[in-house]
């Protein structure tokens, strides 16, 4: 096994409050069934999509958001799967993907090679 | 855990409800926003973390806390009540003042007042029942819009010329102050049945949308039930109706989602412990001297609801329980729905009679249901070619696929009938 991280981009916050919830309630089935499948290494945090950047030799701090809001990272998880394409297949039933957003899968480098 | 079905809609309602109490109504647009923002963060955190021990204190928390930033953001850009202002002119009483607020007693009456402020005066039935379903039930302009079956700019025309009623209004309405309770109360019941119709009879084709209706309904009339001056006998009798058609909600259609009549439906699957409600609820209506159209239109409900079968149908009371409500609120429909009643007692011809006979039968040119009775008063009388023509009319004015569906099985079963018995037909003319 190895692991994986999603990122989690983009997805319109908009929507009235039913269409919230039936929203939430799907992201919640999906993570409960991958863990039920043993895929969810950590369940991550959602992130506020404010913050600062600090750059470079001077240190500057600028305020966030970083990207354009179609891209900023909303949040993650930390994922277990064979593969780079198992982990791909295990991503395409996020919810997000509905809502004008797009998971980024990331393999967590492997200590030993 | 999970949550309850309809939990960021009537959360959501609650929340804009004490929100616009606390900014002051002119500043409801702000309260809404605070409310959205709240939700975000709700579906954010619980999409991962899952939904928190009591989502309601966790959801009013949050919008307090969202309440305390905007205030601070806009403490100099807006005009907030006067007792609002001069908690915020300090850090030293914003956050405490705020706090005071949100407490639990100060909040308990927030969703009644706001119901009564969408029933103002200056607003139509149509507007004060399009707002309620906006503001306290968490409906989206699209929402309300699939509701009515009308289109999305028209529903946002009405809803944002009743919020500017709503905040030239100097605050929610006061529910302490008796009289004035009182005498709005009628608007609100009023209000609150349409809603109710609407779901039940509306042209929604979704089924689904019309239970929500029903049981916002429900819900929005428990909550003046709450009330010490809101529960009238008017509104026991109100919430008594509710629940003896609710009761048969589920079985107007059939299992494969036609509409099916009053004399069709397995009256085995009626909910039995809303009926007993029902009855409960009505026995609390019949006090003092006041006989409502609630009242009536309950007691209607409550004949069939105990009927058992359609057969054992009591159409003798329920055709003088018309003619009162008659007497009360006249209207087209509801004379024609003593006529069919009486149809049912009489015969089909007298029915007919009855139906041709209707003051301002011209209003239910537009009513499929209007022809639907006539085709089948024609039909049960034999004279199948009469009761085809009218279903045709019915049928071009069908209002959804089930309706339509539902008339055109009736329009075929004449057709079947005619080329059966042409010999009855020619003696029953």
């Amino acid at each position: 096994m190895s692991e994986f991280v999603f990122l989690y981009r983009g997805g319109s916050r908009d929507g009235s409050p039913a269409e919230m919830q039936q929203v939430m309630q799907k992201w919640m089935n999906w993570l409960k069934g991958l863990g039920e499948k043993g895929h969810i290494k950590d369940q991550g945090q959602p992130l506020e999509r404010t913050g600062k950047l600090v750059k470079g030799r001077q240190k500057t701090v600028t305020d966030g958001p970083f990207a354009e809001t179609k891209d900023i990272v909303g949040g993650y998880t930390l994922i277990e799967a064979r593969d780079l394409d198992q982990a791909v297949e295990l991503s395409k039933g996020c919810p997000i993907l509905e809502r004008e957003g797009a998971v980024e899968v990331r393999p967590v480098m492997k200590m030993s090679m | 855990m999970e949550p309850s079905e309809h939990l960021f809609r009537h959360e959501a309602g609650r929340m804009v409800a004490t929100l616009t109490r606390i900014f002051g109504t002119r500043n409801i647009a702000l309260a809404e926003d605070v409310v959205q923002d709240a939700f975000c963060r709700a579906f954010e955190v619980w999409k991962v973390r899952g939904v928190p021990e009591n989502p309601s204190a966790w959801l009013m928390a949050t919008a307090k806390n969202r309440a305390i930033d905007a205030l601070r953001r806009e403490r100099t850009a807006r005009t907030f009540e006067p007792e609002l202002s001069r908690l915020i002119q300090s850090e030293w009483t914003l956050a405490p003042g705020v706090e005071e607020l949100f407490s639990e007693n100060k909040i308990k009456d927030d969703s009644l007042r706001m119901m009564f402020s969408c029933c103002h005066p200056r607003l139509g039935e149509e507007a004060q029942v399009a707002l309620m379903l906006n503001i306290l039930c968490g409906f989206s302009i699209g929402e309300v819009a699939a509701a009515f079956v009308s289109t999305h700019s028209a529903i946002e025309k009405r809803i944002s010329r009743a919020k500017k009623v709503l905040a030239s209004s100097k605050k929610l309405f006061d529910v302490s102050a008796g009289t004035e309770f009182s005498s709005r109360v009628p608007a609100v019941q009023r209000a609150l049945y349409l809603l109710f119709n609407e779901g039940y009879h509306g042209a929604s084709p979704e089924s689904a949308v019309r239970v929500d209706l029903c049981r916002e309904a429900m819900r929005l009339t428990a909550i003046l039930l709450e009330h010490p001056l809101g529960a009238t006998p008017a509104t026991y009798a109100l919430a008594a109706l509710m629940h003896l058609d609710a009761a048969r909600l589920s079985t107007r259609t059939d299992s494969s989602g036609n509409l099916s009549s009053l004399f069709d439906q397995d009256r085995s699957q009626w909910d039995s412990p809303l009926i007993a409600e029902g009855q409960r609820l009505l026995d609390l209506s019949a006090t003092g001297p006041d006989l409502t159209e609630y009242h009536l239109e309950a007691a209607i409900a409550w004949v069939h609801a105990t009927a058992g079968k359609t057969e054992n149908t009591n159409w003798e009371h329920i055709v003088s329980l018309y003619d009162r409500l008659m007497t009360i609120r006249p209207s087209p429909v509801v004379a024609l729905n003593r006529a069919i009643a009486l149809g049912q007692l009489e015969g089909p011809v007298r029915g007919l009679e009855e139906i041709l006979a209707i003051t301002n039968r011209d209003r239910l040119m537009t009513y499929p249901f209007y022809f639907a009775a006539l085709g089948e008063f024609q039909s049960r009388a034999g004279r199948y070619d009469l009761a085809q023509e009218q279903f045709l009319k019915a049928i071009d004015l069908a209002r959804n696929p089930m309706e339509r569906n539902f008339l055109e099985a009736r329009f075929h079963t004449c057709a079947r009938a005619a080329i059966l018995a042409p010999a009855s037909a020619i003696v029953s003319k």
